[in-house]
């Protein structure tokens, strides 16, 4: 089970909490393009590394916040308040090889 | 005492005989025996037999990675526990086992035949054989194949045993009491850290307890551990958990133990559940968890008699039992030559080493032969003799190009094996550590680390006893560093006579046999050859994860502990590619097999899954009410009269309230407390209603959209004062719109002064419904004028009814003049109380959930969720009215104005009538154009809701129809499950009182 970080409470078992989706997706002026809309509706990134999400500590604090996640190790890296600068992306291990050998 | 006990020495309680039966035959054994020890003193050896073609099995290890020794324990009828491993089985007096996957006996079985037909049996035979014809599967193949397969059988009655669990956190986890693990735990002790250490066996001490002639600081191997463990034990900080496995290593350290509590107790106390769930997280883990030793791949290498030399060596030290009294040793490693040495020190005759290798190390052959043994170096074993037990063994010369030279046929009721040590990664593996492959010694290897964990001595290839002490004592000291504790000790072990465990061999051994025909074992419990490997790769399967899946090797209950290498030899070999090219497949949980009751603890019977009642549950119970699931509420369904069927109550329940009064527990509807000075504008943002205008006082039905525009979710709002509205959700849907609100005001409304509190629990809820609703409340309220125009349809009030505090609605979800009365919840009971008193006075009834449906349904009001699906606008809901169109903005005004969402495809919720009136459509049932439509047409729509009506006598639906409200009197047909699509008529969804004129009164 992941130790999640709530910026409020700090330190909690994953089953406190709810996966809200990718984080940053701003809410566009009513005044924007039918494709801009779709892309605010529907679009969103699911790559393979670390990601900006967002999380609520639901049964806890009740907080939404970010996090920075990477989506194959599952490592949190950084979890923030709404509003707080976005920490930066860490950079990706070199993948190398899947069985190191030595003699 | 049996011959095959030795006079003296072991770990058991010579004092103290057990009895027990095997297959329902008495015998004797000792306290501190396993069940496998016990039944080799008695000489027996066939436990078993295979998975596909019933050969005999033995024996063959003396741990948990036995993949024969199957078998049944049981207490009583409940009590029947399958594939229990009878090397890990601790014996108790009166313990009854059974074999498995045998009919009619063990010694006589007769689906062996499958032996002989085991050209039809090659690898994928299921795939391949059984697909033709195709009716035959379900009928004939399947039934057949699932009564023939399976390893032993579920117990027919509920589980009676307890299984508790309970969440801890440490410094230091280790895992593993051997001498890496204890000389961790002891450093990390000393170091200040809390410590859980955890080992499957029920003594500490792994492999040294199976070791008779090692010293450590000058004491015996068993003075040294007392010491070792006493001194833990002493210790507040340190928990020992014995007969517990580390099962699953989880994200951040979370890793999941099974402690046996009682299975190995004869009579167990109640008090005592049989598992607990150990759920820990450690700051650091320790992984002790040693190496597992290897069978060599022989032409009929799966006699019973035939195993693993060190396991010979250990039920000799730890139990004192001779696995046999004439041996063949077959080895390509070290290891062997001592338990050559220690059988023959105990009377066995060992009649020859075979040592696969052409030059084995001089001092362990000098040993051995100063011992008075025989070596032969560059010999394999190219078959052996017997039925149900080997008889002997035929030894072969391995010439330099490997072919055979000289043969012999050496005569011996058992033959020990060693192919060499494979270190045991799995939780490594499991914690997503990288690994490394050793080249030289054949061995993966763990490499870095997922999570903050170490690999400590043999699991990480350390072999020497004195090395292995001081990298688990370096280990724990530096864990408990890493965890924040003081640590700085440094120490360092010396030992005398610890196991050599060099040299090793992989894959299919030579021998002059035909190996197309002859059976080479890998996976001796799925049956998978050398051969059937070969095969996998000559059909093309290039990956290990492939061929696994294919052969099944590895995929038994000990997920191929013992054979994994073998077989990723075999298939690299064949494919003509590295080994570490190939891959070694993935490690999974559990480690070793894991009862249910372990994972269920106590989620079982009522406590499975939480349910939610009203404060009037129980009165409900009592006047006979079934309930319905809503949720996870229990939800009061219809009140049956005796006599009365569920139609009966239901059509009189819904005649009383339109005639007299009637009164309904709606206690479940979700209650959101939104409060703040910018509440209105924040109702505005989340409703698609205006609600700046609304009067204090007053109510409004409010409908909530997401931001794509659809019907999220529906209620009634009333406003209690200038910054504060009390809001009601669906049943179902109170959690997700709550979630909903915050998460706007927390991240996107975040200028808005509001705050949101969940009151469901807290309001009890009393709808009372009819044309003498006024008459019924009126004796018990108090400080409320429910007069007609004092207060309106749509309004709230604040007083007391009955002396109680209460929030009191006029609104009504029948059609019905209607009041809903709420009470803080622990008040309830009382006050539905006194209004049933008064119901009852006025020839009124209480209803539920049923009858409620059928009254909204009358009056044409949807339910969210039933009605709608998320894929309707209000417009298409039919509760266009309700959206403010003149707000800046609010969730779904931008998604209502997108494109899609206009045009004659999209649906409209609509009325239906069918032409005969006693007809009731199935919900859910397709409306097409025609009666007999062709087959491939389109469905227009779908029924959403239907009942009858007992008020208007037919039958009324709602559906949702393609530009229905275009259609108006058009003829639409209703598909049906058991017939015909029947005519219906498109009709306005408001059948009862179209003008409303019932509920303003
Ligand atoms: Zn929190």
């Amino acid at each position: 089970m992941l130790l999640v970080t709530c910026p409020y409470c700090g330190p909690r078992p994953e089953i406190e909490f709810r996966q809200a989706g990718e984080a940053h997706i701003a809410r566009p002026a009513i005044t924007c393009s039918d494709d801009e809309w779709a892309d605010f509706l529907y679009m969103r990134d699911n790559h393979k590394g670390y990601m900006r999400e967002r999380w609520r500590h639901v049964a806890g604090c009740g907080r939404f916040f970010n996090v920075v996640r990477h989506t194959v190790t599952d490592k949190f890296v950084a979890s923030y308040k709404v509003g707080e600068e976005k920490p930066a992306i860490p950079a990706e291990a070199a993948a190398g090889p899947r069985v190191e050998i030595v003699r | 005492m049996s011959r095959f006990r030795t006079e003296a020495g072991g770990r058991v309680k010579r004092d103290k005989v057990l009895s027990f039966t095997f297959d329902g035959v008495a015998y004797q054994g000792l306290t501190g025996d396993t069940l496998a020890s016990a039944l080799l003193a008695n000489g027996v050896h066939l436990v078993g037999r295979s998975f596909k073609y019933h050969r005999p099995r033995g024996i063959v290890t003396a741990g948990p990675e036995d993949q024969n020794a199957l078998i049944t324990l049981r207490r009583d009828a409940a009590r029947e526990t399958p594939n229990l491993r009878a090397t890990q089985v601790e014996l108790y007096q009166g313990l009854e086992a059974e074999s498995q996957n045998r009919w009619p006996s063990l010694k006589f079985d007769v689906n062996a035949i499958n032996g002989l037909a085991s050209s039809l049996f090659v690898s994928g035979f299921y795939y391949k054989t059984f697909m033709w014809p195709r009716s035959f599967w379900k009928n004939v193949y399947e039934p057949r194949i699932r009564a023939a397969a399976g390893l032993g059988k579920a117990p027919a009655k509920a589980d009676p045993d307890r299984y508790t669990s309970r969440y801890v956190h440490c410094d230091v986890l280790v895992i593993g009491a051997g001498p890496a693990g204890l000389t961790a735990a002891l450093a990390a002790k000393e170091a200040g850290a809390t410590v859980i250490l955890a080992d499957e066996g029920a003594e500490f001490g792994g492999s040294l307890l199976g070791d008779a002639v090692t010293t450590i600081e000058g004491k015996s191997t068993d003075a040294w551990m007392s010491d070792v463990v006493m001194n833990l034990a002493m210790s507040d900080k340190v928990r020992m958990l014995a007969r517990t496995t580390a099962f699953g290593y989880f994200a951040d350290n979370f890793v999941a133990l099974v402690e046996r509590v009682t299975d190995h107790l004869a009579a167990p106390s109640d008090a005592l559940p049989r598992e607990r769930l150990w759920q820990v997280r450690a700051k650091q883990v320790i992984l002790a968890t040693g190496a597992l030793e290897r069978p060599l791949v022989f032409p009929e290498n799966d006699r019973p008699g035939i195993m693993m030399a060190e396991a010979g060596r250990s039920f000799l030290n730890r139990y004192g039992v001779k696995v046999g009294l004439r041996a063949v040793v077959f080895t390509a490693t070290d290891s062997a030559y001592r338990a050559a040495i220690d059988l023959k020190q105990a009377g066995v005759d060992i009649q020859l080493i075979a040592d696969l290798r052409a030059r084995p190390p001089a001092d362990v052959v000098d040993e051995a032969l100063a011992c008075g043994l025989t070596v032969r170096a560059a010999s394999t074993l190219c078959g052996t003799q017997g039925g149900l037990r080997v008889s002997a063994a035929e030894v072969g010369e391995v010439n330099g190009d490997l072919t055979i030279g000289r043969k012999e046929v050496v005569d011996c009721d058992v033959v020990l094996m060693s192919g060499g040590w494979t270190p045991n990664i799995n939780l490594h593996s499991q914690s997503r550590g990288r690994l490394i492959y050793n080249e030289t010694t054949q061995n993966f290897l763990p490499g870095a680390p997922g999570y903050d964990n170490v690999s400590i001595g043999a699991c990480k290839g350390t072999y020497d006893l004195s090395a292995t002490m001081n990298e688990g004592y370096a280990a724990g000291e530096a864990a408990a560093r890493a965890s924040g504790r003081k640590g700085g000790m440094k120490k360092g072990f010396s030992s005398l006579g610890g196991l050599a465990m060099g040299g090793g061999h992989l894959g299919v051994v030579p021998h002059d046999r035909d190996p197309g025909r002859v059976k080479a074992f890998v996976d001796f419990q799925h049956d998978v050859t050398a051969k059937d490997i070969k095969l996998a790769t000559r059909e093309g399967f290039q990956s290990i994860e492939h061929v696994k899946r294919f052969t099944t090797t590895g995929m038994a209950t000990d997920q191929g502990k013992t054979s994994n290498m073998n077989a990723l030899a075999i298939a690299a070999k064949a494919i003509g590619k590295a080994i570490p090219e190939v891959g070694l497949t993935t490690f999974r949980l559990p480690y070793t097999p894991t009862t249910f009751g372990n994972f269920a603890g106590t989620a079982r019977g009522d406590l499975f899954d939480p349910i939610r009642k009203t404060p009037m549950h129980d009165w409900a119970a009592a006047q006979g009410a079934p309930f319905e699931n809503v949720a996870l509420w229990k939800r009061a369904w219809y009140f049956p009269k005796a006599g009365e069927d569920m139609h009966a109550a239901v059509n009189r329940e819904c005649k009383t309230v339109r005639t007299t009064v009637g009164m309904f527990d709606a206690s479940t509807l979700g209650k959101i407390e939104v409060v703040g000075p910018d509440a209105a504008e924040f109702m505005n943002r989340m409703y698609v209603n205006p609600w700046t205008k609304l009067e204090i006082g007053r109510c409004r039905y409010g409908i909530m959209c997401r931001d794509d525009g659809f019907v999220y979710d529906d209620g009634v709002v009333g406003r209690m004062a200038a910054d504060r509205f009390h809001v009601t959700t669906t049943t179902g849907g109170a959690p997700r719109v709550m979630n909903l609100m915050e998460d706007y005001l927390q991240t996107e409304f975040t200028d808005l002064k509001v705050f949101l509190t969940s009151t469901t629990e807290q309001w009890a809820v009393i709808a009372v419904q009819g044309p003498k609703a006024r008459e019924v409340l009126a004796p018990l309220v108090e400080g409320i004028d429910i007069g007609k125009d004092a207060m309106p349809h749509m309004s709230v009030r604040e007083g007391r009814i009955c002396g109680v505090p209460t929030r009191l609605f006029r609104i009504s979800f029948t059609g019905e003049l209607g009041f809903e009365v709420n009470v803080p919840a622990d008040y309830g009971q009382g006050v539905l109380d006194a209004i049933w008193r008064e119901v009852r006075e006025a020839g009124g009834c209480a209803y539920g959930t049923e009858a409620m449906h059928v009254l909204r349904a009358e009056k044409g009001y949807i339910i969210v969720g039933q009605d709608t699906d998320g894929t309707l606008t209000p417009d298409e809901a039919g509760v266009g009215w309700a959206v403010g169109k003149a707000k800046a903005d609010f969730l779904g005004k931008r998604g209502l104005m997108r494109p899609d969402l206009t045009g004659p495809s999209r649906k409209q919720l609509i009325g239906l009538l069918t032409v005969d009136p006693k007809r009731v459509p199935d919900e859910g049932a397709q409306l097409v154009a025609s009666a007999a439509p062709a087959k491939g047409s389109h469905a227009l729509g779908h029924v959403t809701s239907a009942y009858w009506s007992e008020n208007l006598g037919r039958s009324i639906a709602m559906a949702q129809l393609e530009n229905g409200r275009a259609r108006l009197g058009e003829t639409v047909y209703i598909t049906s499950l058991t017939g015909a699509a029947f005519p219906a008529v498109v009709a306005d969804p408001i059948f009862y009182d179209k003008a409303g004129a019932r509920i303003d009164v």
